[in-house]
Order: C-alpha cells, then sequence, then structure tokens
C-alpha cells in the first residue's frame, strides 16, 4: 500500500477540525464528535460495502442501527423476574405460535395448486391465524406491562456483559437483512430503496409500540456500560491523586477518561472491519464484487451466481450498521426508539459514504468523521453567520428574529448542497476507489 | 335501527376519512408515478415538493386574506391554489436545469438520479423551514362542516352521527376534477400523448421527432400542479407541518408501488388501498360491533387490529406483501 499524501492530507483536515474544537470548545466536546465520529464511521463502512463495492441501495440503514440498538438492551439490561413469571413464556408461545402460522401459510401456498381455492384457504389460515395469535398474544403483554410500568413493564434482557450486544446486534440486523433481501434483492433498485426504507419504519413502529420488549416511548435508561462512571472515579482517590498531581480538574478529567475508553473501544472495531474489509476487497471475492457491480450480465455469464452474491453482502454490510448501532446505544447508555429518525440515521450516512468516497473504505470513514462534524458544527456556525448578517439590523425586527431563529435549518441545506455538489463535481468522492 | 347506527359509525369514523385521506394519497402518488415513468426514477424529493407547495399556497392564502378577499364558505386557500401551483412549477423547473438535466445528459443510471434527489429533498426541506418554519400552521377559513354529526343526528334520528367536513367533500371533488383533467390531458393532447409515447418506449418517441426535454418540462409543470393540490388538500384537511409531509413520502410511495410504479390508474387505486387499509386495519371496531352483536356477545376490548401507531408499518407491510406476490404492482407497473 502506498502512502497517499493528498488522502492523509484529508484526514489531517479533518483532525486539526477536532483538535480545534477541542481548543475552542473543550475537549468533552471534541471527543464526543470524535466518538460519534467512529460510530457513523462504521456505519459508513457498512453501506460502502453495500453501494460502493456491490451497487446496492439500501435506504433503510436506520432500522438496522435500531435492531444493533434493540440488542444492547436484550444482552444486558437485567431480566425483570416478575415479567417473566407474569407473562413471558406466554408471549414466547405466542411468537411461536405466529411463526407456525406464517409457516403453515407459505407451506399452504407453495402446495396447493394456484388458483381461487388458494388465495381462500390462503386468507382463511391468516386471518384465523391472526387472531389465534392475538389471543395467545395480548393477555400476556398485558400482564408483563402491568409489572410495575413506572420503571420496567418489560421482560427485561439477560444480563450478559454489554460488550457481547455488539456482534448480537451486528447477527439480529444481518437477520433482518437476509429476510429483506430475499423479498427485495433481484427488484430493480428502486425497488429494494422502498422497500428497505419501508422495513426501516416497521422496526422502529415495533420499537416504539412493543411495551413488553423495548419499554416502547418510555425508553430503556441505564444501561449497563464497558467502561467506569465518571462518579467512581472521582470517588477513587488514586484518580483524583493522580489528576490533581497532573494538574487537572478530577471532574473535568473523569468525564474525559470515560470517552477517551470509548474511543479506544470504537476505534479498535473500526480498524479490525478496516483491515478486513480490505483483505476482502483485495481478495478475488473483493474482485468478483466489483466485476458484478460493473457488469452483471457479464459476470452472470462467466458463470456468478449475482443473486446470491448480493444477498451476502446485503446481509454483510446491514450486520456492520447493526454492529454501529448497537455502538451508539452503549455509548449513549439508553434505548430511545423514537429518537430514531431517517435524516439522521439514513440519509445522513448516505451523504457521509458519498462525500467520502464509495467503493473506497477509507473515503468512506473519512466522510463519516467530517459530515459528523459538519452536522454537529454546521448550526453554530450558522448562528454566527447569522448574527453577523443581522448585526446591522434593529433589535426585535420580525426579519432579524426569524432570520436568527432559521439558523437551526442551516444543517440540512448545508447537507444538501454538499450532496449535490458532491454528485455533481466529484462523483466519485474526496477519496475515490482505486 | 342498530343495524342504521353501525352503518352511520362505520361510515363516520372509516369510509369518509379513508376516502379523504385515499384521495390526498392518489394525487401525491399521481405526481411519483409520472416522474418515474417519464424521468425514470422514483423522487424522494415529492414529500418535500409537497410540503413547498403547500407552503406557497398558504402564504398566498394569509396575503388575500389580509386584504379582504374570501371564497366565502369554501376555503380561501383554493384561490390561492394556482399561485402556489406556478411558484413549485418554477421550482422544480429550476431544479431539473440545475440539479437532473445534468445527468440525464450524461446518460447516468436510474439509482444516481434517485441519490441527487435524496439531496433536493434536503434543499427543499430546509428552504421550506427557512421560510415558513417548523411548526404547525393553520390556513383554513370558511365553513368548516357541510353537514355536522348533531344536524345529522337530529335530521334522522339515529343515535350515531354522520360528520362530513367541507374539507373531506372537497378534497373528493378536487381530486377527482385534477383527475379527470389529468387523464384528458394524457389520453386527448398532442402532449400528453407524446408524454405517453416516451414513457413507454423512449427510443422510439425520439425517432419519431418528440422533443424530450419539452416532456420533460411539462411533466414537472404537472407534478408541480399534481404536488400542490395534494398537499394543500391534506393541509386543509388535518394540519400544515413540514415534518409530515417528509414523512407522507412513505404511504405515497407504497401506493404507487402497490398500484404500479409508472402506471397513473394503479397510482389511484393505490391511493385508496393504502388509506383504506391504514384506517381499517388501526381503527377500534368496538363501537360498530357493540351495535351489531347482541349484549351477551359484546366484545370487552377494543377490537383494534393494530394500535395507531402502526400506521405508516400497515402501508409498508401491505407494499411487501404485494412485492412478494407482483413484483410490479397490481397494474402491471414498469420494472426497467
Amino acid at each position: 500500500m502506498t502512502v497517499n499524501l493528498r488522502n492523509l492530507g484529508l484526514f489531517g483536515i479533518v483532525a486539526l477540525l477536532i483538535v480545534a474544537t477541542g481548543v475552542i470548545q473543550s475537549w468533552n466536546v471534541a471527543l464526543t464528535i470524535l466518538n460519534y465520529g467512529l460510530i457513523s464511521a462504521v456505519m459508513a463502512l457498512g453501506v460502502n460495502m453495500q453501494w460502493g463495492y456491490a451497487g446496492l441501495f439500501n435506504v433503510g440503514i436506520m432500522g438496522f442501527a435500531a435492531l444493533g440498538g434493540l440488542a444492547v438492551v436484550l444482552v444486558s439490561m437485567p431480566p425483570v423476574g416478575e415479567a417473566w413469571s407474569a407473562g413471558g413464556l406466554r408471549v414466547v408461545l405466542a411468537l411461536f405460535w405466529g411463526l407456525i402460522v406464517l409457516a403453515g401459510s407459505i407451506l399452504l401456498y407453495q402446495r396447493m395448486a394456484p388458483g381461487r381455492m388458494r388465495t381462500l384457504a390462503l386468507i382463511v389460515v391468516l386471518l384465523a391465524g391472526f387472531f389465534s395469535y392475538r389471543a395467545l398474544f395480548d393477555p400476556a403483554v398485558a400482564a408483563i406491562e402491568a409489572v410495575n410500568p413506572a420503571g420496567t413493564g418489560y421482560l427485561g434482557g439477560l444480563g450478559l456483559p454489554v460488550l457481547l450486544a455488539w456482534p448480537i446486534g451486528g447477527a439480529l440486523a444481518g437477520a433482518a437483512a437476509w429476510v429483506v433481501g430475499k423479498a427485495a434483492l433481484g427488484l430493480r433498485s428502486d425497488y429494494l430503496a422502498i422497500a428497505t426504507l419501508g422495513i426501516a419504519e416497521i422496526v422502529i413502529a415495533v420499537m416504539k409500540n412493543e411495551d413488553w420488549l423495548s419499554r416502547g416511548v418510555k425508553n430503556v435508561v441505564s444501561i449497563p456500560r464497558p467502561v467506569p462512571y465518571e462518579i467512581d472515579l472521582q470517588n477513587d482517590p488514586d484518580f483524583v491523586a493522580r489528576m490533581t498531581s497532573w494538574g487537572y480538574d478530577p471532574v473535568v478529567a473523569s468525564s474525559i477518561v470515560v470517552k477517551l475508553a470509548y474511543a479506544g473501544l470504537f476505534a479498535a472495531v473500526l480498524l479490525a472491519l478496516l483491515w478486513l474489509l480490505e483483505m476482502a476487497l483485495r481478495s478475488p471475492w473483493g474482485r468478483m464484487m466489483r466485476a458484478i457491480r460493473d457488469n452483471e450480465t457479464a459476470a452472470e455469464a462467466m458463470g456468478k451466481d449475482v443473486k446470491k452474491r448480493h444477498l451476502q453482502i446485503f446481509v454483510m454490510g446491514s450486520a456492520i450498521c447493526g454492529v454501529a448501532g448497537a455502538m451508539l446505544v452503549t455509548m449513549e447508555s439508553q434505548l430511545i426508539p423514537s429518537s430514531y429518525q431517517p435524516l439522521r440515521f439514513t440519509f445522513l450516512i448516505w451523504v457521509m459514504v458519498i462525500v467520502g468516497g464509495s467503493g473506497n473504505n477509507w473515503g468512506a470513514i473519512l466522510g463519516g468523521f467530517l459530515i459528523w462534524f459538519l452536522w454537529i458544527q454546521v448550526e453554530p456556525m450558522g448562528q454566527q453567520l447569522m448574527a453577523l448578517i443581522t448585526a446591522g439590523m434593529e433589535d426585535g425586527s420580525a426579519l432579524k428574529e426569524h432570520l436568527i431563529e432559521s439558523a437551526a435549518h442551516m444543517r440540512l441545506l448545508t447537507m444538501g448542497i454538499v450532496l449535490l455538489l458532491v454528485l455533481r463535481f466529484s462523483p466519485r468522492g474526496l477519496i475515490p476507489e482505486k | 335501527m342498530d343495524f342504521l347506527n353501525a352503518l352511520v359509525a362505520f361510515l363516520n369514523f372509516v369510509v369518509v376519512p379513508a376516502t379523504a385521506y385515499g384521495s390526498q394519497l392518489a394525487l401525491g402518488a399521481l405526481g411519483v408515478t409520472l416522474i418515474y415513468g417519464i424521468l425514470r426514477f422514483s423522487n424522494f424529493a415529492h414529500g418535500d415538493t409537497m410540503a413547498f407547495g403547500t407552503m406557497a399556497t398558504i402564504l398566498f392564502t394569509w396575503a388575500f386574506q389580509s386584504i379582504g378577499i374570501s371564497l366565502g364558505p369554501l376555503p380561501t386557500a383554493l384561490l390561492a391554489l394556482p399561485f402556489g401551483i406556478l411558484v413549485t412549477g418554477a421550482l422544480l423547473v429550476g431544479t431539473d436545469r440545475l440539479v437532473y438535466k445534468f445527468y440525464r445528459q450524461q446518460k447516468a443510471v436510474p439509482v444516481i438520479f434517485v441519490i441527487a434527489s435524496l439531496g433536493v429533498m434536503f434543499v427543499t426541506n430546509a428552504l421550506v423551514r427557512f421560510i415558513i418554519g417548523p411548526d404547525d400552521q393553520r390556513f383554513a377559513d370558511g365553513e368548516r362542516f357541510i353537514i355536522s354529526a348533531r344536524e345529522f343526528r337530529n335530521l334522522t334520528g339515529l343515535d350515531e352521527g354522520l360528520a362530513l367536513r367541507t374539507t373531506q367533500g372537497l378534497t373528493v371533488v378536487t381530486a377527482v376534477i385534477v383527475v379527470a383533467l389529468l387523464f384528458w390531458f394524457l389520453n386527448r393532447t398532442r402532449t400528453g400523448k407524446s408524454m405517453r409515447a416516451f414513457s413507454d418506449n423512449e427510443d422510439l418517441a425520439l425517432l419519431s421527432g418528440i422533443n424530450p426535454e419539452r416532456v420533460v418540462m411539462v411533466t414537472w409543470l404537472i407534478v408541480a400542479a399534481l404536488a400542490t393540490v395534494a398537499g394543500t388538500l391534506y393541509g386543509l384537511d388535518k394540519s400544515f407541518k413540514p415534518f409530515t409531509y417528509f414523512q407522507l413520502l412513505l404511504p405515497i410511495f407504497a401506493a404507487a408501488i402497490v398500484g404500479g410504479l409508472g402506471s397513473p390508474l394503479g397510482a389511484i387505486a393505490g391511493g385508496f388501498v393504502i388509506a383504506f387499509s391504514e384506517v381499517t386495519i388501526t381503527y377500534a371496531f368496538k363501537k360498530v360491533l357493540e351495535y351489531l352483536l347482541p349484549e351477551a356477545l359484546e366484545p370487552d376490548g377494543l377490537v383494534q387490529l393494530l394500535s395507531t401507531d402502526y400506521k405508516f408499518a400497515v402501508s409498508f407491510a401491505i407494499l411487501i406483501i404485494v412485492l412478494l406476490f407482483k413484483p410490479t404492482g397490481l397494474f402491471k407497473g414498469k420494472s426497467v
């Protein structure tokens, strides 16, 4: 690998931006940007794998990230014993029954000859299945949600170490992607896009409404952490003594140490993934993927199973997004289903991949950091700009107030313009594919 | 009597709202379908185009209201609508010149257009928020009801009332007029026929001397009209909030795909399929059943198939089921 000075320079600029934030604003803000940047970079890697390697257009990133977040709750929260005894097994049974009904109707559809009888039988099985499922499911859910609704009202998780949730989150997202891919791959790219958008909305709807699973809009808070708590550090005489001897305020230092610990964990994941992906790209497998992307018909003629490869890469890319989603919830140590918005979790990631350079992993990472930095900092910059523009205006004038209020929308405008400009004038991104 | 009461409750809570919502979706989906048929991409900016058109109409409405022009019992917004359409048309033709034309000349693959439309979506969204702000805006005036629940009860002597809001009636009437005009245009006029020819077979249409840039421009203008009308009707019926319009993208896409992308008839059918399934699946049928069933059998629960928050999920579940069985939608849409 030759070291490319230009690319190094681009990464240097982003590093400088973050350091400047640390110097001008505070190191806490800078490290927060860094941590979210690391998570965004992982997500961008996943999307880049699907779009850059294989040309698959996935607009359901939000759903896969949310599934990763859900995995954190399911893995690391302590189980709620009372809720389990109230209706835990019944819910599991009901879900199992639902699966049996679905499997039965698929079997029916495959076995019976096409025609009116088949449609009729299918409708009867599905309707009967739905109502019997609800008859099993509803009372169990009511029983679980009745257990201390203010504090729990859900089944809780397995009480396992939180780091275990990262691979499990990936697996969960990957499994969902397999289902989506089976249904929607092989359709035209637009259809895949809209199908993934839809699945993401369904995932979020389930997480917002199924209180027994995720507490819904009541949110799950204080998820266990893989790193020490600030308050424990502040109460640790060794830590306080050391920080004071180095000349730092122990309270500030404790939060910085925690953030640095997260940054270390995230960086480890990012680097490991980057290494794996670069290896994959260089292998015969990577060459095959690009061959399929560039000319599907030719690749098919050469005997490559295009549909299978597409499914494979779709599952892998989505699993990476799931891991990133799990990392995010771990860092925030709370799951807020209503915070999943497509603008932030899907379209922003797309801007990262396009701007950074699709097809190039380094580009995706650069895009992740740079766009996240802009996403956070454009708002204060916009406010300063508006303050400058309106400086000459009379205080209290309607236009001045309107302009200052509007500064918040600079964010979307900037993202849109950046995306359009890059797509137009540098469609291969800042660090193009080799 | 009980049967009539049940019927009225069903009409009032399911049929009337779903018909109005279905008309709004159908108009939105027609716009998406036209762009797909002629420009050959899924326009993610359509929800925000609707928001922009509605915003323009609202601004004209306020201007008319402030100088005292009104339509009496009808909302002033109807008068403002043509002006809103003009502004939106200018915006869409402008974006086409600035953004999409380049990719057309490059003969870029459709998915590049889709990504460009994401960028346009961001910018339009920001423009709307810049100009009118992110909050709820109400701009409906005139008579609120064609017939109110109380009037209906007094008139018929039933227990259940049937309310028909002016905006709901207006939505359906306007939608019918707009759709009739659109089909007349597509089937009878020269430009409309050349648009259909272009949509069916681009190369053949070019050979027969159709000017593609003209077809594209007319398409954008029609889309502007459809989006503004759909958005304004939705805003009159419910309320105007930019974020809600962004979210409308989802059921609109679902409607267009369920009907079959590229097929105008399909878009209308899809709009009603999605609207009726959303409303019936999330409506609590307790009231209707209480009238119909003998007391002993009366349900304890709400008899709601899914909670109301699953509305979007319903439209997409239908979309995916349709894609599984009929990959190009009910009316055999395009899949290039």
